[in-house]
């Protein structure tokens, strides 16, 4: 079962003798244990020329306003394209941002974007963290501007899009060839479901598993370990960061937040919105004795998930078959 | 191959027409032709001139305009008979600040007698969430908010001594496409039958339009500044969209 497959092709030359490798080639595929998904690339024809650009732009900290900080700044690979041991993103003018960065994958499969959910479509996802005065704090203007006047971009525009023309469309297109194409779905946990090989849980694992499903699921949904839905955990009786009530302005939405998604959740630390939780342990003392009777917390969450030191063990047991090394060593998502 | 496609194009509504003929032996070919909008921006009859002149709202509170920008969008034309002819790809910004947006051409257009126009006032609900777009919805223009998707379909800034935000600003980006706040706003003019909007292939009409800014605090609810300078969407929005789509928009005359 290949995911993002690197199908190796190979073209025989006329005469049938010589064997010459084409380029991988970058392909988009749903899971066996995914449902279909919310963006299928069907207005953006997914190409190797587009997502070398789309991964391009990702890394160029040259489009920030102080050219210090690219996407892939605060999203980076070896932390499943979350900020490792940054509370909040970290930004131009060493602005500190309001919120931890959320890690990047599966991104094709979910509908609102960002812990409030304010962002509808994955491509215009972008433009937040570009015009953000806390992030990269300009505009799609100047990176326009930059990028015609900035050479091989031209180019690799021509090979991705078939003209030079450069336009906000076509950069956000191509950032999305490369945020879209990156699926975790190989981790321990992915084996073990679909029965491939001899990947079985340990006891301490399949104890963890049982014990997740009966106390995290109803939020943390398999198989994307979300449910989507925006909740409020207590993590304060009143919340300093309005979170979901922003975007929609419903008062029943303070202090909510968009349920994250538990995969690679071993290294996409610190935890919470405002990345105040730096390891699991807390995160899981929270829900055992911190969970405070905040106005909209969650039902589900009242009283707390009373959690044994032994639980708690288990289930992080569980929750480290969540890792997927094959996608946070893949280098084809890698800046060079 | 080019010309076999350009046939194939040029035949096809040939076959649509004459399939829809009941009882008529001629084959009718379906002539398109195009004509233009003309928005007129004006306060309250008076010309608009940004930056300088000083207007008055329904309350009697002077103010002054600074940018005046705003989306018409799914252009759509009937006929007395009631068929309609909807614009595809129909979005067009029209900003104050650039003259040569108050001047729209509407191509393509079937030939024929329209009594009626209808436009949507900003952008349809599902291109507010469509992913990345161009032309006149491209968020260069500045008429998208990044940390809440949507567009903003009016966008009206200026300052009034009223004002009790810093700087004495007005700052009204209407917007937002979930109820409650749902802000999408359709306008609709009858044309006079004696002069209708005639599109012919020898005549390109010029619909008139006046549009009042001043119409965004007043129609169904005056607004005071002293109360309501700034709305980003959200209720406030709502209360100014249900203004404007009183009396935003006026047709003033046809030119056939």
């Amino acid at each position: 079962m290949l995911f993002l497959s690197i199908a190796l092709m190979y073209a025989c030359s006329k005469d049938g003798d010589e064997i010459v490798p084409a380029a991988e080639k970058i392909t988009f595929s749903v899971p066996s244990n995914f449902s279909a998904p919310a963006y299928n690339f069907e207005n953006n024809k997914l190409t190797n020329a587009g997502f070398a650009l789309g991964k391009k732009l990702f890394y160029d900290a040259r489009l920030a306003a102080d050219k210090s900080v690219s996407c892939g700044s605060c999203h980076q690979q070896f932390a499943a394209f979350a900020n490792l041991d940054h509370k909040v993103s970290h930004g131009v003018n060493n602005c500190q941002g309001k919120r931890n960065a959320p890690p990047l994958f599966n991104l094709a499969w979910q509908k609102a974007f960002f812990w409030d959910g304010g962002v509808k479509n994955i491509e215009t996802s972008p433009l937040n963290a570009i015009t953000d005065a806390c992030e990269m704090g300009t505009d799609i203007e100047t990176i326009i501007t930059l990028l015609k006047n900035t050479a091989p971009y031209p180019d690799l525009f021509k090979q991705a899009f078939g003209s030079t023309e450069i336009n906000s469309q076509l950069v956000l297109k191509s950032i999305t060839q490369f945020t879209a194409v990156l699926v975790s779905a190989n981790s321990k946990y992915d084996k073990v479901m679909r029965k491939e090989g001899a990947a079985t849980f340990t006891s301490a694992e399949l104890t963890g598993y049982n014990l997740f499903k009966e106390k995290c699921s109803s939020c943390h949904a398999e198989p994307f370990f979300t449910d989507f839905s925006y909740r409020s955990n207590g993590l304060d009786l009143a919340s300093a960061d309005e979170g979901r009530s922003h975007i929609t302005g419903l008062s029943t939405d303070f202090g909510k937040f968009r349920v994250p998604t538990l995969r690679n959740i071993e290294f996409t630390g610190p935890y919470m919105h405002d990345g105040r939780f730096y390891s699991l342990d807390e995160v899981m003392e929270h829900y055992n004795s911190g969970v405070k009777p905040a106005s909209n917390l969650d039902v589900k969450l009242k009283g707390g998930i009373q959690l044994s030191t032994t639980e708690k063990e288990q289930i992080k047991a569980f929750l480290k078959t969540l890792t997927d090394n094959d996608f946070i060593k893949n280098k084809l998502y890698s800046e060079s | 191959m080019k010309i076999a496609k350009y046939l194939l194009a040029f035949l096809c509504p040939i076959i649509l027409l004459s399939s829809c003929k009941k009882s008529d032996d001629t084959l009718a070919v379906q002539t398109k032709s195009s004509f233009t909008i003309e928005f007129e921006h004006q306060v309250n009859g008076a010309a608009l001139a940004l930056n300088t002149a000083t207007y008055k709202n329904a309350k009697g509170e002077d103010f002054k305009l600074n940018i005046f920008k705003y989306y018409v969008s799914n252009i759509k034309l009937s006929k007395a008979d009631g068929t309609a002819y909807l614009v595809p790809e129909s979005y067009f910004l029209i900003d104050e600040s650039k003259s040569s947006s108050k001047l729209i051409t509407i191509n393509d257009v079937p030939t024929g007698d329209y009594t009626r126009i209808e436009y949507t006032i900003g952008v349809d609900y599902a291109r507010n969430f469509a992913g990345a777009q161009t032309g006149a919805l491209d968020p260069i223009n500045g008429m998208f908010w990044t940390w809440n998707s949507g567009y903003i379909f009016v966008k009206l800034e200026g300052t009034s001594p009223q004002s009790t935000a810093a700087n004495n600003a007005l700052t009204f980006h209407i917007g937002g496409v979930i109820d409650p706040n749902n802000t999408i706003r359709t306008f609709s003019a009858e044309i006079n039958p004696a002069n209708p909007l005639r599109v012919r292939t020898d005549s390109k009409p010029d619909m008139h339009f006046i549009v009042n800014a001043a119409a965004l605090f007043t129609g169904k609810t005056d607004i005071s500044f002293a109360t309501l300078n700034f709305t980003m969407g959200g209720a406030n929005s709502v209360i100014v969209a249900d203004n404007y789509a009183k009396g935003l928009f006026r047709l003033d005359h046809i030119h056939n």
